[in-house]
């Protein structure tokens, strides 16, 4: 009786091992190969996060993110597929392997850290306090004195409240509008706000000058790539480090943020 | 109902609250009274027609009364600036607040003047009355005692309206309550708490009024 069982015993575990031993292959299955062998890089894209991704007048994404994605495939030599995501479904196409690459302005923490790996920053991404050229501000204590407009909840707000000294004076308004208003109407002497929101400002306005004084906080964008894809993630960070020597991503900077790449990135 | 009210995460911030109470009460102080004195010189020009006074008064009560406090507001805060005159928030707060009472006071004090029948200034000059005691006795107080309670309301309407000037970033009572709400998100235990506070303030005001309406402008102490 119990030889029967032994052997059964013996194919079900194969069996099992064997099972075991593809699922791992499969999850393995290198990313970057299959790039290579079939042409194609699919990115997963913004398209209604400006100047990351937006759909332009001819129907097609562009952006910050959609030139990155585009530096990247003619590197690797292949072809490009954008794939529009939102910031709800940007994680799950590359957990489910609809997609190859994440680059759609995502900010790396520890609970995206669990389902996804990370590259290098590629995108500078920060709140922080802008204003003109002849006011000498390097961190919060130098605020002392000086008037700023930030709109209130704003995480800006918030943290400026715990920051900034006594002197300092924080003006609070309703909306971003109102706050740049305020700003540019020489109202304040400072702003607090959001990189990509003061680049956009500088651009439209030549009343005055929207220069990063210091950084509030920063959350610059990474590449998100599936778990495991070591290669992929190693190939992808020596792009972003290459492309940034040779000032092809500086040029991406200054084409979508009007600023050229922070020090920092 | 499963909403647990805090109104603790309102009291925490008593301080903030005190002070725009007491910063929303200065705008309305110096705001009336510079605002009804812009009136009753408006109100002047107009019934009396004094040129050309009459004609820029009309232009100004017409293009105050028909355009939002918010948007004259804004004007002056945001869109003076470009003009080379900027101002701060308290400023600029007093100033909209004044020329808006200005304009409606205006209106308010001459229908008081108007319904003073002539008889009555003609009775004075019968009686060799100045020009200056005429206006003082026969004319100003009089019509102050009409529309007394009309002007009280119309302080009162512009002390709530002030709460706008929270958009501008004066720290009066409404900048208060945004404040505290962006931080301890109760929404409806702050503004319960502020709502009540300026009803508090509303019939403050209005106390206040009657009781200098009666002194100065309907008693006959003083005269």
């Amino acid at each position: 009786m119990k030889s029967h069982a032994f052997p059964l015993g013996r194919t079900l575990a194969t069996a099992l091992l064997s099972v075991g031993l593809f699922a791992t292959q499969l999850a393995h299955a290198d990313v970057l190969e299959n790039i290579k062998k079939s042409g194609v890089i699919r990115v997963a894209v913004p398209q209604d996060f400006p100047p990351f991704g937006t759909v332009g007048t001819d129907m097609k994404p562009q952006g910050y993110d959609i030139d990155t994605a585009a530096l990247i495939a003619k590197d690797l030599g292949v072809k490009l597929e954008l794939i529009p995501v939102t910031s709800t479904n940007r994680i799950p196409y590359i957990t489910t392997g609809k997609a190859d690459l994440v680059i759609s302005s995502l900010g790396k923490n520890t609970d995206r850290e669990k389902v996804i790996d990370f590259s290098d920053a590629y995108a500078p991404f920060f709140n922080g306090v802008f204003g003109p050229a002849d006011i000498k501000v390097e961190s919060a204590a130098d605020l002392a004195g000086k008037t700023i407009a930030v709109t209130r909840g704003s995480v800006e707000d918030l943290e400026l409240t715990k920051i900034a000294p006594p002197t300092a004076t924080l003006k609070r308004f309703e909306d971003n509008n109102s706050t740049i208003s305020a700003y540019l109407s020489g109202q304040t002497q400072l702003i607090a706000t959001g990189n990509v929101v003061a680049s956009a400002v500088d651009e439209r306005t030549d009343k005055r000058d929207v220069l990063t004084k210091f950084i509030i906080k920063n959350s610059p964008c990474y590449v998100g790539i599936n778990k495991g894809e070591a290669t992929l993630v190693a190939k992808v960070n020596e792009i972003i480090a290459k492309s940034k020597k040779n000032g092809d991503l500086n040029k991406v900077s200054m084409k979508w943020l009007k600023h050229p790449l922070t020090a920092g990135l | 109902m499963a909403y647990h009210f805090d109104f603790i995460a309102v009291w925490e911030y008593r301080e903030q609250l005190a002070t725009g109470a007491l910063h929303t009460l200065g705008l309305i102080a110096v705001g009336a009274t510079l605002g009804v004195s812009l009136g009753t010189l408006g109100a002047v020009s107009r019934a009396w027609k004094i040129k050309p006074f009459d004609k820029i008064f009309t232009v100004y009560v017409e293009a105050i009364r028909n355009t939002p406090f918010l948007v004259q507001l804004f004007f002056i805060f945001f869109g003076l600036p470009a003009l080379g005159v900027k101002l701060d928030e308290w400023t600029a707060a007093i100033i909209a607040m004044v020329v808006n009472l200005g304009a409606y006071s205006t209106e308010i004090i001459r229908a008081g003047i108007q319904a003073i029948p002539r008889g009555q200034i003609e009775a004075a000059s019968s009686l060799a009355m100045t020009r200056a005691q005429i206006f003082r006795h026969i004319v100003l107080r009089p019509a102050l005692q009409k529309v007394w309670p009309a002007l009280t309301s119309q302080v009162v309407i512009v002390m709530l309206g002030s709460s706008v000037c929270s958009q501008i970033s004066a720290t009066e009572l409404t900048y208060a309550a945004n404040f505290i709400q962006s931080r301890n998100f109760r929404a409806f235990e702050t503004y319960i708490t502020v709502a009540l506070m300026y009803l508090v303030l509303a019939f403050c005001v209005r106390w206040l009024l009657n009781k200098f309406g009666s002194h100065f402008v309907n008693g006959r102490k003083t005269t």
